[in-house]
């Protein structure tokens, strides 16, 4: 079937060894990209429409096109921190086939002449680790990895590094600046890591589906691969669905399937027949979308027209039977944990927030919290280094925004309650019985 | 997710009520002629320097090491790690408490994360994080905590038991794997992610 790439043979048993992985073509992509030149590859890569699935984006061969050439070190940084809220591909094409991300990655390697490289993984991650560590061993011990690989010249080597668990070290420059042994903050941009990343050399980042892709743009050739999906939106794509529904887990489909086929048809929406309230389509860093948006196109333009983004491809569903502000509290609360502190419009906008969830939930907010709330959101968005703040400050703005009358009326109903138990405290302890 | 420790005016940093102790001095990097370190955590720090060479790189692998050692990053192990870099104690320190997963008090070694973010909260997560408070959080020998989304919504509500994954728990479970966590059993063999079937029917159908 066209539209299973990643996770053609996934579930067969071993295939997380190098042997099962070379039985079904494993590894045969990579010499043939090692006899190309760098930038024919690259333009194959640029030719394949292939964009970055760790969430931003961003064409593939035009961010490896951007390295400098030259003879300083350069570097392959492969994000497997996967944390974005509701994500989950990675960790499954990590734990059963991480072969196949191994050669992707020594061809992104091979294409900007990047010698030493790293899998960034997070550490929570930590059995899908040791078969990552297992898998890049055995890669080492068959010629797939060391000095002169399949007789090309190129010197490649590849070492796992392990997060220790912040959110924000899935931020690029995060990402490094872990990776260099350093509290996770993010950097200011630019420069960017293509000029000035890992140890300030010239770095290409790429999230683990992206680098996974590579083989098979190689072996479908670029306008092959380019053929699957819609227009600005090539290839396949790994969604994974979860919240309420009946059948959560990954799912790859060609972009531009319909988001109703992918919650209901593969996911079977939400159990006991319930209804769909909203749902996140891209992680819970992205702008929430209702019942009447489900039949967007789950591509990369679709979903930007409809105001929202494919972020890392995270479908979470809420149903009918969940509050909104519980919703929100917990957005909040995770995001102002994990901000890093570096810029204020976070560090102080994310705690703030809490704090006002937080008060509509114990029955101390006034309406005016809501707008005060929302201005926040708004100040937060695009006056950060990085985009955690945004991260937060877009579900939580487009659930105020969609959802107002909930909150209004949980409002109402929580200060109603306070003020009738505080009542009653007074009663009982003046002796006063009503 | 486990809540930042406070202290007076909602600083996340030990010491804004206390005036700073003029005459101490200032912490130095550790003599590693006098420095005595246990041969594992040398062999494991020095690993760890021949993998990571560049810079400080190696820190936070360091820093599981150290952990691995003493079950926290503990001020005696940091000061012995610190000896064998030639970095002093602070640089550690100030990496270390970036990083949800070092422990800078001691805790109990068997680590219980419950994610209680998004998706699992709308399957019962704090249900489940309450239930194995019960259980656990007298055991001075597990550390049971709520964690962020651990990147396994589709077994929610989950727990990573000493790394290994495992869900979705229904609360009537709970007895059951609070005792194979206090007895060091597999937890719940038959509820581990790592023996999960891709859910997309496609893959099944070959």
């Amino acid at each position: 079937m066209t539209d299973t790439l990643l996770f053609e043979h996934i579930d067969e048993p071993g295939l997380n060894t190098i042997d099962v992985y070379m039985a079904r073509g494993g590894y045969t992509q990579l010499p043939i990209a090692l006899k190309m030149k760098r930038g024919d590859l690259i333009t194959e890569l640029t030719g394949s429409g292939l964009r970055g699935r760790g969430g931003a984006g961003f064409p593939m061969g035009r961010k490896a096109s951007f390295i400098p050439k030259g003879d300083m070190q350069k570097y392959v940084v492969c994000n497997a921190d996967e944390s974005e809220p509701g994500t989950f591909k990675d960790r499954e094409l990590i734990q059963k086939n991480p072969h196949q991300l191994i050669e992707g990655l020594i061809i992104a390697a091979f294409a900007i002449d990047a010698t030493i490289n790293y899998i960034y993984i997070r550490g929570e991650y930590d059995q899908q680790g040791d078969i990552l560590d297992a898998a890049i061993a055995e890669a080492r011990e068959r010629g797939m990895l060391g000095e002169n690989i399949f007789g090309s010249g190129f010197n490649v080597q590849l070492e796992l590094a392990r997060g220790a668990g912040a959110y924000i070290c899935g931020e690029e420059t995060g990402l490094l600046d872990s990776l260099e042994g350093k509290r996770g903050n993010p950097r200011l941009k630019p420069p960017f890591p293509a000029n000035e990343g890992l140890f300030n050399g010239p770095t290409l980042i790429n999230n683990v589906e992206t680098l996974s892709a590579i083989p098979s743009i190689i072996r479908l050739g670029a306008e092959g691969y380019a053929a699957i999906g819609v227009k600005d939106s090539a290839g396949t794509k790994l969604v994974s669905i979860s919240g309420n529904v009946e059948r959560p887990g990954n799912y790859e489909v060609a972009l531009g399937t319909s988001s109703r086929e992918l919650i209901y048809g593969l996911a079977g929406g939400p159990p006991d027949g319930r209804k769909v309230k909203c749902w996140f389509p891209g992680g819970s860093s992205t702008v929430v979308l209702t019942a009447d948006d489900l039949d967007v196109g789950y591509d990369y333009d679709s979903l930007e027209a409809a105001g929202s983004a494919l972020g890392s491809g995270a479908i979470i569903v809420v149903d009918e039977t969940q509050s909104v502000v519980e919703l929100a509290y917990k957005l909040a609360k995770f995001y102002s944990h994990e901000s890093c502190g570096k810029c204020t419009p976070c560090r102080e906008g994310t705690r703030w927030t809490f704090h006002m969830v937080e008060r509509i939930k114990e029955g101390t907010a006034t309406p005016m919290d809501l707008d005060i709330m929302a201005a926040v959101q708004d100040q937060i968005i695009g006056h950060c280094l990085c985009v955690l703040g945004d991260a937060m400050a877009m579900p939580i703005g487009s659930l105020i925004a969609k959802f107002r009358d909930e909150f209004e009326a949980e409002i109402e109903t929580n200060r109603n309650a306070r003020e009738a138990q505080l009542a009653a405290q007074f009663s009982a302890a003046e002796g006063i019985t009503v | 997710m486990a809540d930042v420790k406070r202290f007076t005016h909602d600083s996340r940093i030990p010491g804004w009520d206390r005036a700073a102790d003029l005459d101490k001095q200032p912490a130095i990097v550790p003599d590693a002629a006098t420095t005595e370190v246990p041969a594992e955590l040398r062999a494991a720090i020095e690993d760890a320097v021949r993998r990571f060479p560049v810079g400080d790189s190696a820190f936070i692998p360091v820093l599981y090491a150290v952990q691995e050692q003493y079950g926290w990053c503990s001020p005696e192990g940091i000061i012995q790690a610190a000896a064998v870099l030639g970095r002093t104690p602070a640089a550690l320190t100030a990496v270390a408490t970036f990083y949800d997963m070092f422990e800078m008090e001691p805790l109990g070694r068997k680590t219980v994360y419950v994610c209680t973010n998004i998706s699992c909260s709308l399957c019962g997560a704090d249900e489940l994080l309450e239930a194995l408070e019960g259980e656990l959080g007298e055991d001075p020998d597990v550390n049971v905590r709520g964690f962020e989304c651990l990147g396994a919504c589709d077994i929610a509500p989950m727990a990573s038991v000493n790394g290994a994954y495992v869900g979705p728990i229904a609360l009537n479970e709970v007895p059951e794997l609070a005792r194979q966590i206090r007895e060091g059993e597999d937890p719940l063999p038959a509820k581990q992610m790592i023996h999960r079937p891709c859910a997309d029917p496609k893959v099944a159908e070959k």
